[in-house]
């Protein structure tokens, strides 16, 4: 599943920035053209998208750097509810 | 700690009343639907939730939201010592909510206008009490902003100033003082810019993605004009740019075409899920 997850959080940030190459190990807010506020609609994507409610103390902008970062909590939130 | 009220529930509405309450106020914020201060709950719940994540403090949704109590209709305000504005940036919609304000708040309750544009000697005239009237230009998103214009009219008396600067130190707020002209610093400047780069986008001369690049890339600055037109909303600059129009029949201030398409077409930019760019929402 974790592929998958990071092909849909990967699509989700080439679409709203197509100029945006990166790997999934990349840090998105490096690039300079991706600021912080991208981070709050990352949030209510994958909130929406994957059906989990990422819990206050998950809320750090490094678990939203890089789309690894994000499929890892993901992957944690689904087989905590498991 | 004061009540103090919040006039309508937008994006800047929605701003102040969580910043009035963190900074340990009650606030009664009113709009004019059960609707709209139902999804202002959920959007103060969102942001309160993220605040960390922004680089603010860290907050308890649920005890901000204990603080701030929701009604339809300005009579819920009769029992606030200071009333805050943010109403559309539309002179008609301003008058008659401030008309309005002015038969209903005790003569003691200072009202602050929260507007990028619009005269405050012009909106003080609308009551009877002309001296308890004061501008506070807020910047979006509220409570991540530190500075704020602080714009007395010609007619605020220093007791109505000293009060919103205590209500502003509450809040975290710094101010800059600015005289009363159409615009204040800000405004005068920053719509103008984005009015041109509109310009741009509507002669075909650059996609608005180049013009923030350039923005970004050549200047330094973190966000583009445009991307910064879809953060306060497109209908705002709009609004504003037609104020500076009317207010300084100077040519140099005539809207920009695509921005009155986009106002009509509902795309308002981040807060309807499109503008110049597209988001998730």
């Amino acid at each position: 599943m974790s592929n998958d997850t990071t092909a849909r959080i990967l699509a989700f940030i080439t679409n709203r920035f197509p100029q945006a190459d990166i790997t999934d190990t990349e840090d998105i807010f490096s690039l300079g053209y991706i600021n912080s506020l991208f981070a709050m609609e990352l949030v209510m994507f994958i909130e929406k998208e994957f059906t989990v409610t990422i819990p206050n103390d998950e809320l750090r902008i490094d678990n939203f750097r890089t789309a690894k970062a994000m499929t890892e909590l993901v992957d944690g939130l689904r087989s905590a509810v498991v | 700690m004061a009540v103090i009220g919040v006039v309508g529930a937008g994006v800047m509405g929605i701003g102040v009343a969580q910043n009035v309450a963190t900074g340990g106020h009650d606030v009664v914020l009113v709009d004019t639907s059960d609707e709209v201060l139902a999804d202002a709950r959920t959007a103060i719940y969102r942001n309160c939730r993220l605040s960390r994540m922004m680089g603010g403090p860290t907050l308890d949704p649920d005890e901000v939201l204990a603080r701030i109590t929701t009604a339809v209709g300005l009579e819920a305000l009769a029992k606030a010592e200071l009333v805050i504005e943010n109403v559309t940036e539309n002179w008609e919609i301003k008058r008659e909510v401030h008309a309005e304000l002015d038969r209903i708040l005790p003569a003691d309750t200072v009202v602050v206008a929260n507007t990028s544009a619009i005269p405050i000697t012009r909106i003080a005239a609308v009551g009877g009490h002309p001296e308890r009237v004061v501008g506070v230009h807020f910047m979006n998103p509220v409570p991540a902003k530190p500075v704020v214009e602080l714009i007395p009219g010609f007619h605020t008396t220093p007791e109505t100033l000293q009060r919103t600067r205590d209500l502003l130190t509450s809040m975290g707020k710094r101010w800059v003082d600015v005289k009363d002209a159409s615009g204040f610093v800000s405004n005068r400047v920053l719509m103008l810019t984005i009015n041109e780069a509109a310009y741009l986008v509507h002669e075909g001369v650059a996609t608005a993605e180049s013009v923030d690049d350039v923005f970004r890339g050549c200047f330094g600055h973190p966000m583009g004009p445009l991307e910064t037109a879809d953060l306060i909303g497109v209908d705002t600059i709009l609004y504003s740019v037609e104020v500076l129009y009317e207010h300084y029949a100077d040519s140099k201030y005539r809207p920009c075409p695509l921005l009155k398409q986009m106002t009509d077409a509902g795309l308002h930019g981040r807060k309807s899920g499109r503008g110049f760019y597209t988001y998730n929402s």
